[in-house]
């Protein structure tokens, strides 16, 4: 259906997102026992799990509905929306360069700060912001995946203005509810992770910074007590 | 709504709520799910708790069974395991940054639920009803320092790009949260991202029978 390559093959190519145990513990830089491996392990099944929604969503069993290669160039774009994440890089690495160029210069143009848009309930209407409601364009990837990125774009900036008319445009455009449910789950896991990267990325540096300024304090000369 | 796909649900009578509520809101879909009967055994694992079944929610979800099974695990660990709460996030407090996150996204449905969770659990139900009615930036403002630093990490957790910086860690630290706490609000406060696209994208919420 598009230009993107490398989805996991009877010769053993890993995809770069599933090459590690946990994708989350290789960006964080984990090492067993740090103090963020501690915060990660005390909820272990969220952290399995974590990992086990990633392998579902891109090695799956069925690819019938939504293939992986194009589950990876909605995947990088939804990541691209969020700027600068490190998640980008990994996903980036399987699509082939051409879609990776158009990848990038269509999240450039949908790229804006989120969450906006207009509220469904009339008493919020005073909340509503209004913003760019960005379409992708299906000359250059084909209406399939065009439909899906237009959707991804919705779901990630504005998931306040969803309505059934967007799941109309992806049955219109061929797929299939197994499909729609499987588009749906892997932008919105792409956000959660996204987000668990962030957060758990400030929370290690915050931590090694506290170990460092400890270790200093205990090797200058102390002040009698 | 009429429609030429058989698998599309138009509503057009709904009774739909008109801002954020506590009240036992309902959820319809705008997918048609399986049905109770149609449900595979794999569909069923998907779901984890046979209970399940009864939402029109998660047998959509099931459509994609492996995911949800993943998923519905994540969940529970993040929200129900209550285990470790000496040294993680107080129950009532996973459900306050889900809320935030929920009020942020204009996810009605999803704020209804944890904002409920979070009033029962904390006996707070005026501060919750502030983070409702006006807002997380107000809610940061007015509610006491503990509270008001979880609404603003979760806050800066939702919102894209992510804005969580080391800030949000000192504050949550002098406020008393370990750092396993705060692990906790990054998990509850980002699996909102991800619940309330699901539940905004898929179908809306229904007031309660009056």
């Amino acid at each position: 259906m598009t230009a993107a390559t490398s989805a996991p093959n009877a010769s053993g190519t890993t995809l770069h997102a599933l090459a590690a145990p946990d994708l989350v513990d290789a960006l964080l830089g984990v090492r067993e026992g740090d103090a963020i491996d501690v915060v990660r392990r005390s909820r272990p099944a969220a952290r399995e799990h974590t990992q086990a929604t990633l392998v579902a969503l891109l090695d799956p069993v069925d690819d019938g509905a939504f293939a992986v290669a194009d589950r990876l160039a909605v995947a990088t774009f939804v990541v691209a929306l969020h700027g600068g994440s490190p998640l980008h890089a990994v996903y980036e690495a399987d699509l082939s360069p051409s879609t990776r160029a158009l990848v990038a210069t269509l999240a450039a143009q949908a790229g804006r700060p989120g969450p906006y848009g207009v509220f469904r309930e009339p008493g919020l209407a005073g909340e509503s912001v209004e913003g760019e409601r960005w379409i992708a364009p299906t000359a250059e990837v084909g209406e399939r995946l065009a439909t899906a990125l237009t959707h991804a774009a919705l779901l990630v900036l504005r998931p306040r203005e969803s309505q059934p008319e967007a799941l109309r445009a992806l049955l219109d455009a061929g797929w299939t509810r197994e499909g729609v449910v499987t588009l749906s789950q892997l932008v919105a896991f792409l956000t959660y992770q996204v987000r668990i990267v962030a957060g758990l990325t400030v929370l290690a540096h915050s931590q090694q910074a506290r170990q460092t300024n400890q270790q200093q304090s205990e090797n200058s000369p102390g002040v009698p007590a | 709504m009429t429609s030429l796909h058989e698998h599309l649900i138009a509503h057009p009578d709904l009774d739909r709520p008109e801002h954020f509520t506590r009240a036992n809101l309902d959820w319809v879909p705008w997918l048609e799910p399986p049905t109770v009967e149609e449900l595979t055994e794999a569909q069923y694992e998907g779901l984890v708790e046979r209970k399940r079944d009864s939402s029109p929610y998660f047998r959509l979800l099931a459509l994609d069974p492996a995911v949800l099974a993943a998923r519905t695990k994540a969940d529970i660990d993040i929200f129900h395991t209550s285990s470790r709460d000496g040294d993680g996030l107080p129950r009532p407090e996973r459900e306050l940054a889900a809320a935030v996150a929920s009020r942020v996204n204009g996810c009605v449905f999803c704020a209804s639920v944890h904002a409920r969770f979070a009033a029962t659990l904390s006996r707070r139900p005026d501060d919750v009803d502030l983070l409702l009615e006006r807002g997380a930036d107000v809610a940061a403002e007015q509610l006491d320092e503990r509270w008001s630093a979880i609404v603003e990490a979760a806050q800066a957790l939702t919102v894209t790009p992510p804005r969580f910086a080391a800030t949000h860690v000192d504050r949550l630290r002098a406020a008393g949260l370990s750092d396993e706490a705060i692990g906790d609000l990054i998990s509850s406060a980002g699996f909102f991202s991800w619940a309330n696209r699901l539940m905004l994208s898929l179908g809306e919420p229904e007031n309660p029978p009056a």
